[in-house]
């Protein structure tokens, strides 16, 4: 097989590119200028506009291959599937990249095997070895204690699923910068679904915690339910999102929508905020790739301040609130 | 109603320890658990089995001591179990490993849908759900957080995604993964534990499945560990002392300071 091209999974919601799609052109740029190769996209989805492809090209992809139809509009795995799988007959791509998001978690595995060949969940970080040109892929496991690097040698493509926001958007390099655009001509064949989408229930909180830049987490320091608007009031504050420790969800203080960690979701904004958040270690595994991390909570010895960046040891009932004071005043400068 | 869960045994991550020279997991002495991702998935396939009768088949691969989570299994309220065991699928990947449980659940039969949790604690993939589906040409539903009900030959879950729940239907047979919110483990009763002590339990092998040696193992697995490691903690906390209400205003002001410096915003 002569596989040789980078490509990417470039994700869409409504029509519309999404931010880990930008992301993994910054993985791609990097690996393709190692490898000297072309870095192409895969965009699946409905009525597409030509400005969003055009803007994947400005932001350094080669090539951008869309399929589209009534079908592709949402996730589905099947139809999505075997668009893929067409995609690697046609194209023969050398490296997949998907996000780390609920739709590559799912659609990267279902097509790994079927094609016969490896994936690696979850990276964290990416590279070209060097003689073999093979991808290198390092990723957190068993809770974040250790790292390991994964190489698929000898099946193809190799495939990854990336973090989110572990690197940083790829910029617009040129406005109409020269690529080719192709909109693949959809085969009905490949498009049926034993699975239908018949309704959406938006989240409780208005950001979604894994597009957050700044994230506020309650954990069980805060004591009781009603307390929780203190939090909330802070990341409002703060212009971040609202989120928990599992302690807080099973008190049935926050939906479990709000999890992070172990048993539920694994973050890595900006900032993270652990407000009354003792830092138990299958929290640390959903929260510890975050850029900077700040904690307040009333025991100096807490475990949280291992991994913090910068720590206020008190009483959260009266810093909280003094904090949030300050900043709707604007005594402190931090915010957007 | 026929159900299998895949299950998997794994070391309690409190109890994780490392070895500081080599960087590896140390494995010797540490408790071994179900993945507590895998105890909702058991529950709420003991809960479909309740309302709409059937059975419920616990599948595990691993070593032999594997068994252990295949009894606690039983004693939650699952019917029977299989133990998928052999020295040849040592080493296994997550391709090679849902090759192996894929061949498993096709040898136990006819079955409506297949329940995994999302992901295991240990190795944090969440792969094996879907690509057990891919290889036997299922439907999957992941990040599944209610199941709604069945209905002709039909199942409508809601599935957790970035922006909200999705509210989808599926024909079965089909695979599930699912998160904690679906179900509220239940404790092993002692008639379930009574039930578990006299279980017997099936071991497939490479023989019994008739599978292809090639297929797994270490050889059969596409990706190969190049080394594993330590990740560094660069991190030093400037930690302040706030007590009181002038404390609080320093540490306000150094903590701005602080998210300058790092131009967070």
């Amino acid at each position: 097989m002569n596989c040789s091209d980078v490509w990417i999974l470039a994700e869409q919601e409504d029509g519309k590119i999404l931010r880990i799609s930008h992301e993994l052109i910054t993985r791609g740029i990097a690996l393709s200028q190692k490898r000297g190769c072309k870095l192409c996209a895969m965009v699946f989805g409905n009525n597409i506009d030509e400005a969003d492809l055009q803007d994947l090209v400005d932001r350094g992809v080669d090539k951008v291959v869309s399929v589209e139809a009534p079908e592709l509009q949402h996730f589905l795995i099947e139809p999505y599937s075997a668009c893929m799988h067409d995609i690697l007959s046609k194209y023969k791509p050398e490296i997949i990249l998907g996000g780390a998001t609920s739709t590559g978690r799912t659609l990267l595995p279902y097509v790994a095997m079927t094609a016969y060949t490896g994936l690696t969940a979850d990276c964290t970080g990416l590279d070209i070895e060097e003689g073999t040109n093979n991808l290198l892929q390092t990723r957190p496991a068993i809770g974040g204690n250790i790292m390991a690097t994964i190489k698929t040698p000898d099946f193809r493509p190799q495939m990854s699923t990336v973090r989110p926001r572990s690197t940083k958007p790829a910029p617009i390099l040129q406005k109409g910068r020269k690529g080719e655009i192709i909109r693949l001509k959809h085969n009905q064949k490949l498009l049926n679904s034993r699975i239908l989408k018949t309704g959406f229930i938006p989240n409780e909180e208005e950001q979604s915690l894994h597009d957050a830049e700044i994230v506020v987490v309650a954990g069980r320091g805060i004591k009781k339910a009603e307390n929780v608007q203190l939090i909330r009031d802070l990341a409002n504050a703060l212009g971040g999102t609202l989120a928990a420790t599992r302690d807080v969800v099973d008190r049935g203080w926050l939906s479990y929508s709000h999890q992070v960690g172990l048993s539920g979701k694994t973050i890595s904004p900006k900032l993270y905020v652990g407000v009354g958040v003792s830092g138990a270690i299958q929290h640390l595994a959903g929260m510890q790739t975050s850029e900077t991390i700040v904690a307040i909570n009333n025991d100096p010895e807490a475990q949280i301040f291992k991994v913090a960046d910068f720590g206020i040891v008190g009483d959260l009932f009266e810093i909280v609130p003094a904090l949030t004071k300050m900043i709707k005043e604007g005594k402190l400068s931090f915010v957007k | 109603m026929r159900i299998v869960v895949p299950i998997k045994q794994v070391p309690e991550t409190k109890s994780v320890k490392m070895d500081e020279k080599t960087g590896t997991v140390i494995r010797e002495g540490v408790e071994s658990i179900i993945n507590p991702l895998d105890l909702y998935a058991i529950e709420i396939a003991v809960q479909l089995k309740e309302s709409n009768g059937g059975e419920v088949i616990a599948v595990s691969m691993g070593p032999p001591k594997a068994i252990d989570a295949l009894k606690e299994a039983i004693a939650m309220g699952v019917d029977s179990a299989v133990l998928v065991s052999d020295r040849a699928f040592a080493g296994s990947d997550t391709w090679a490993t849902s090759y192996v449980l894929a061949e498993a659940i096709r040898k136990i039969g006819e079955y409506d849908l297949i329940i995994c949790g999302e992901r295991a604690t240990d190795g944090d993939t969440g792969q094996v759900g879907p690509e057990i589906a891919a290889y036997l040409q299922l439907p999957v539903l992941s990040y599944v957080n209610k199941v709604c009900g069945t209905k002709d030959g039909d199942i409508s879950v809601h599935r957790l995604v970035e922006e909200g729940s999705e509210i989808l239907e599926s024909e079965m047979p089909c695979l599930l993964t699912v998160v904690k919110e679906v179900s509220d483990p239940r404790l092993p009763t002692l008639r379930g534990k009574q039930k578990a002590r006299k279980a017997v339990i099936p071991v497939f092998g490479i023989k019994e499945l008739d599978l292809d040696p090639r297929k797994v193992g270490l050889a059969g697995s596409p990706t190969k560990v190049v080394k594993i490691f330590r990740p560094k903690v660069a991190r030093e906390c400037e930690k302040i002392i706030a007590r009181d209400e002038e404390k609080i205003k320093e540490a306000a002001g150094k903590l701005e300071a602080f998210l300058k410096k790092k131009e967070i915003l």
